[in-house]
């Protein structure tokens, strides 16, 4: 690190620096998009028909609200921090679309206020983590309390919704063939697009990277982070809240039960998509993949018609061998 | 100065809580205090919470040596699931579900199990290096699938009148399971306070590297933490399997990691780890159980619990965070926390003139 | 020539509990002009830079920039206000690209967000100045650290400051990086830019500065243009005394090192570890106190934490008492009595937390295992020891130790070593195969030659402070050596091996 011996040259790092620099960084990406090949393929030499557009498409059909969650989660955890609260913010912002549909609201009113639900557990978390200096696992976690017990709040049991606004999102079916997809669907993946964006071509993008990188070094370089810690957690809720738009029109109820432990499979899929958990390295992209591969174990585990606590297992191992992957990795830059 | 010392005790904001918890329980209902006896037991809310307390205590006790060392381990739902599973599968598959001695066979298979998964968390966490959060959250989604495997998603069921004993047993009018969880407790509070473990532990907790340079042995210490974590997770899955006598994978343990964490913050041990409090957890413990109790007792909902505990969450942690307490003080501060060192540095190179 | 003031502190005081480390400094600065703050280690100058810079908020006086009163609550402000700052230790993201970490937060924004392709040409064209040919696109931490400090330098004048703010920014650099950042200030100088800069190398102030301002204990002795300054007149103003009493401890230095008859203590050959130190090899006797010289960065301290297993190695091998011994960890090392003080007490060598009592013991009650308390007499007795031997005041052992004034937390830390270890194996760190220093004899200063627990020290600040006196181009390390308690001051400066 600190050889003497580097410093003189007046020349440092070729072309071939800079591109296995990128390299490295997108490794973890790449590396989840050649077991989710693989997996196609070993499934495809397993169960003969396995690989079909109607596979691809429900592979996104199934989870677009779990691909929304992803892209909040990754914004969190590329600052190092963490959010428990989103489970819950779907069943909370389900529960209140559906109290306001029976209650004769427009759809117009209501989808904004579902999204906005999250935004405010959001902000609550946020303003935990970043002007009180409060852990984000315990902050969100009183955020996940929060949102569980408002969701309860406004009703005890699951109301079913019969909105044709709401229906429309995932129970319209566009389609070539046997490829279809959902308006809810090109949502998540507009989302994933925004945010590629933001991370790569704005300033509070980039923030959010040094943030996680270093958050002492960005504050000495004079850059907005309490603004940027609080903006990301606003950016989960609010992610959380579309989420649980889109969980609604999914199941077309409002539950209180819905989305437990729903964080938890957000965050697997950005570890997965090769997120470092300690923050400042990561893709959007990669977390976008992460869903997938996360939702290809499920549909092979029903194809296999195993038992479907294999998924945990699975799931389990898979967070395991990233986990470690990433870890030598670190401890390879360190050398 | 007597009083200021008092009121600066860290145990004297949660033992205040409890206290006005119970003060306002038995306001509305002058019984929660009354204890009877019939047939030899004491019966009562109060016996109630504590019967109902332990395997909560048990898991909490655990939890604070973890985040003690500056980790946390959100297995321990997961971890008592299988120890539920493990020994009630063992006992339906046995011959003789009712003699001590299959017993015997099953909570020690129990316990044996979920040692080597606290191992496992505490190999990750120490050898592999990896955040606690993480290492111990791969064993929360895989333990309740191992969980699922061994009882075939099953929920088991069986009769032993042995094994019902741990839950529903009296021994001198108290319950079982209440004399576990304070046999364990003082067990380890001995281990930690009378050995040099605890203070390692914290030394590990607050300053890892410094630590390091003294010679502590961190890695045995944290290996140890989450071994004993896992084994007190499996011991409340002995109760809590024995209490519905049913290993049911799901939702045995389901968010007691939370309630855990919960209760070692409310008795005054900060989640960055160090300087820890048994006891503080004890009465943390006791809060989030009356808590429990006394909503259900004072007629509110129950589904309204999470709200409680959020506010319960979020005042405390304000109460820690440094801003607050600052304002409470008045005491100066950097605007930004400094370059770690530098300030303190800065000042001591001042003094030492 | 009469320049404009840019920026001007008046009667700036900051006090840390139990200390005020600043008290009532004045500090001006001028457009077009380099200024120098000096004072020994402990003066306040780190202080009053972070005063400047937004990092501590001001208990009274004012701050003015560019005429208008100033209230900074962060380095942000800070920077809005046109104050840049390079710290010395090098405050980059690591993560991010070389390009990224000059240009954050200041990045070229085109219609559709940022524009990459300009921003790492102008990335690039800042490190052109400073003669830095890099490829922007490049990860930060595969430069070395005096890359890093040059891109941090790259940074602030990217920022177009009108105070630029350098704190000891060549610690880490060599002759000819030196010079690249030299040329850098001065054009920027001449641009019209406030520069303040702060060093502890006489010779780069004289080389580079119009003005001196020197702090003493927290307060501003005077400024002084540097050409009415003399160097002798500089250290005699930095440190208070009297140039005859400093040159007296000149000549009670020893020369020390002709006995040879003895068996070294420790003796190390080729011990390296790679990418840290290429293999040094160096002897320690028995009551003998080794200073180690070099730069930051040549490897003095990174030497000494090999020597202690605190960085294991991975070459070479030493010897204890004649016999081989393997340094593989600090447990390892004081197994052999070797013990370690580090130079970061606060995130090294201290347990916050705990108390002054449970630090002094830690390290003992680690050798001896968790299942073997001391025992509450055993404790008192070894806090009686440390506590009288090294003059901790006040004698609190229950006290918290976060809450100790910092030297005193310094002394609890040099005693939790090992406090077991017999005086006779003493030694110190010696210097790094590759600097290159010149044959020097040096004074060790009372307070770290007491009858302490040996210790390795690689104390940069003791160091510092030894060798403000001389011609700065050196610094030395001190460790501590006490024969049976007596206070022998030996010295010596090891010439490096090839």
């Amino acid at each position: 690190m600190t050889a003497p011996a580097a410093t003189g040259a007046p020349r440092l790092g070729g072309r071939g620096r800079s591109v296995r620099y990128r390299l490295n960084a997108w490794l973890p990406v790449l590396a989840t998009c050649v077991i989710l090949v693989l997996m196609l393929g070993a499934g495809q030499a397993v169960f003969g028909d396995f690989v079909s557009p109607r596979l691809l498409s429900s592979l996104f059909d199934n989870n677009p609200f779990l691909i929304v969650l992803a892209v909040g989660m990754t914004f969190v955890i590329l600052t190092g921090g963490i959010d428990l609260s989103v489970g819950s913010v779907i069943a909370f912002s389900g529960l209140l679309g559906a109290q306001l549909f029976a209650a004769g609201w427009p759809a117009a009113a209501v989808l904004p206020l579902m999204v906005l639900s999250g935004t405010l557990i959001g902000a609550v978390v946020g303003v935990m983590v970043a002007f009180f200096d409060i852990q984000p696992f315990i902050a969100s976690l009183a955020g996940m309390f929060l949102a569980r017990g408002l969701a309860y709040v406004t009703s005890l049991k699951a109301l079913p919704i019969h909105n044709d606004a709401l229906n429309w999102l995932l129970g319209t079916s566009w389609g070539v063939g046997d490829w279809t997809t959902t308006p809810g669907v090109l949502l998540s993946l507009l989302l994933v697009a925004i945010a590629f964006w933001v991370f790569h071509y704005t300033r509070f993008g980039r923030t959010v990277y040094a943030v996680g990188g270093n958050e002492q070094s960005a504050r000495l370089m004079g850059l907005a982070v309490t603004r940027t810690v609080f903006l990301v957690y606003l950016i989960s809720g609010t992610c959380a809240g579309i989420a649980g738009v889109l969980f609604a029109s999914y199941t077309q109820s409002g539950n209180p039960l819905a989305g437990l432990g729903m964080e938890l499979q957000a965050i697997a899929a950005v570890v997965i998509g090769g997120t470092i958990l300690t923050g400042g390295s990561g893709y959007v992209i990669g977390s976008l993949f992460g869903v997938l591969v996360y939702g290809l174990i499920q549909i092979s585990i029903t194809y296999m018609s195993v038992d479907s606590w294999w998924t945990y297992i699975v799931i389990g191992v898979m967070l395991l061998l990233f986990v470690v992957f990433q870890r030598a990795i670190a401890a390879r830059r360190r050398r | 100065m007597i009083a200021l010392r008092i009121l600066r005790h860290r145990l004297f904001w949660p033992i205040v809580a409890l206290v006005l918890l119970v003060a306002i329980n038995t306001l509305s209902r002058p019984s929660f205090l009354s204890i009877t006896i019939k047939h030899g037991a004491l019966y009562g809310s109060s016996i109630d919470i504590l019967r109902n307390s332990s395997q909560l205590m048990l898991v909490a006790l655990g939890m604070t040596l973890v985040i003690a060392t500056r980790g946390i381990d959100l297995s321990v739902g997961a971890v008592l699931a299988v120890a539920g599973a493990v020994s009630l599968t063992y006992i339906e598959a046995s011959p003789e579900p009712g003699s001590v001695g299959t017993v015997t066979v099953a909570v020690a298979l129990g316990l044996l199990v979920t040692l080597v998964l606290g191992a496992w968390n505490g190999f990750l966490v120490s050898v592999v290096r990896i955040q606690p959060i993480i290492a111990t959250l791969l064993l929360m989604f895989a333990g309740r699938g191992i969980a699922m495997l061994i009882t075939k998603g099953q929920i088991t069921t069986v009769t032993s009148a042995p094994y019902a004993e741990f839950a529903s047993g009296v021994i001198l009018g108290l319950p079982v399971a209440f004399l576990i969880a304070v046999v364990v407790v003082a067990i380890v509070g001995l281990l930690v306070r009378r050995t040099a473990l605890g203070v390692l532990m914290e030394a590990v907790g607050i300053n890892p590297e410094a630590s390091r340079l003294a010679g502590v042995q961190s890695r045995g210490i944290i290996w140890s933490v989450y071994a004993i974590s896992g084994l007190l997770a499996g011991m409340a899955g002995i109760l809590y399997s024995s209490n519905i006598m049913a290993a049911d994978a799901n939702n045995a343990g389901l968010n007691i990691e939370v309630d855990a964490i919960l209760a070692v913050v409310i008795g005054g041990t900060s989640l960055a780890g160090g300087k820890f409090s048994i006891a503080g957890t004890v009465i943390g413990v006791l809060i989030i159980q009356t808590l429990t109790t006394s909503i259900t007792f004072l007629g509110i909902p129950p589904a309204v619990t999470p709200v409680f505990k959020a506010v319960v969450v979020i005042v405390i942690c304000l109460m820690q965070s440094r801003r607050v307490r600052g304002l409470l003080a008045v005491r100066r501060r950097p605007v930004a926390p400094s370059v770690p060192g530098t300030a303190a540095i800065d000042a001591s190179a001042a003094v030492s003139k | 020539m009469p320049s404009t003031v840019v920026a001007e502190l008046r009667d700036i005081t900051i006090a840390f509990p139990g200390v005020k480390a600043l008290d009532g400094v004045d500090l001006v600065l001028r457009a077009g002009e380099i200024h120098a703050l000096m004072g020994e280690n402990g003066a306040g100058k780190s202080t009053l830079i972070k005063a400047l810079t937004g990092v501590y908020a001001i208990d009274s006086g004012t701050v003015e920039v560019g005429g208008r009163p100033r209230r900074f609550s962060g380095t942000a402000d800070a920077q809005a206000a046109g104050i840049a700052t390079v710290y010395q230790e090098v405050n980059l993201c690591t993560n991010l690209s070389v390009g990224e970490n000059v240009m954050l937060g200041r990045e070229v924004r085109g219609r559709l967000g940022i524009d990459w392709s300009a921003t790492h040409r102008a990335a690039r064209t800042a490190l052109e100045l400073l003669g830095l040919q890099i490829d922007t696109r490049t990860s930060l931490s595969s430069h070395s650290i005096a890359v890093q400090q040059l891109i941090a330098i790259a940074r602030a004048t990217v920022l177009e400051s009108a105070v630029l703010v350098l704190d000891e920014p060549t610690s880490s650099l060599d002759r000819s990086e030196v010079e690249q950042l030299f040329a850098v200030v001065r054009r920027m100088r001449d641009t019209g830019v406030a520069v303040l800069f702060v060093t502890h190398f006489l010779d780069q102030v004289y080389e580079l500065c119009d003005r001196i301002t020197v702090l003493r204990n927290g307060r501003r002795v005077g400024e002084f243009p540097t050409a009415e300054l003399p160097r002798r007149e500089l250290v005699s103003t930095m440190l208070g005394r009297e140039l005859a009493r400093l040159e007296a401890i000149e000549d009670r230095a020893l020369a020390v090192g002709a006995a040879d008859s003895t068996v070294p203590v420790l003796r190390v050959e080729d011990l390296g570890r790679k990418g840290v130190i290429a293999g040094a090899s160096l002897e320690l006797r028995p009551g003998e106190i080794v200073g180690l010289a070099g730069l930051l960065g040549s490897g003095r301290t990174e030497l000494a934490r090999l020597l202690y297993g605190a960085d294991r190695p991975d070459a070479g091998h030493a010897e204890v008492h004649g016999r081989p011994a393997r340094l593989s960890s600090p447990r390892a090392a004081l197994a052999h009595r070797i013990a370690f003080s580090s130079e970061d007490r606060r995130s090294e060598g201290i347990i916050p937390d705990l108390s002054v009592r449970e630090n002094l013991v830690l390290a003992v009650q680690a050798q001896r295992g968790w299942a073997r308390p001391l025992s509450r007499t055993q404790q008192d007795a070894i806090v009686e020891r440390y506590m009288t031997s090294l003059g901790v005041q006040p004698p609190m052992p229950a006290r918290s130790s976060a809450t100790c004034r910092a030297a005193t937390s310094r002394r609890c830390s040099w005693a939790a070593g090992s406090p077991r270890i017999p005086s006779s194996s003493s030694w110190t760190s010696p210097p790094a195969a590759s600097t290159s220093v010149r044959r020097r004899r040096s004074s060790v200063r009372s307070r770290t030659s007491r009858p302490a627990a040996s210790r390795c020290c690689s104390s940069r600040r003791s160091s510092r402070r030894s060798c403000a006196s001389r011609s700065a181009s050196t610094c030395c390390k001190t460790g501590i050596s006490s024969p049976k308690s007596s206070t022998r001051r030996t010295s010596t400066w090891m010439t490096s091996s090839p």
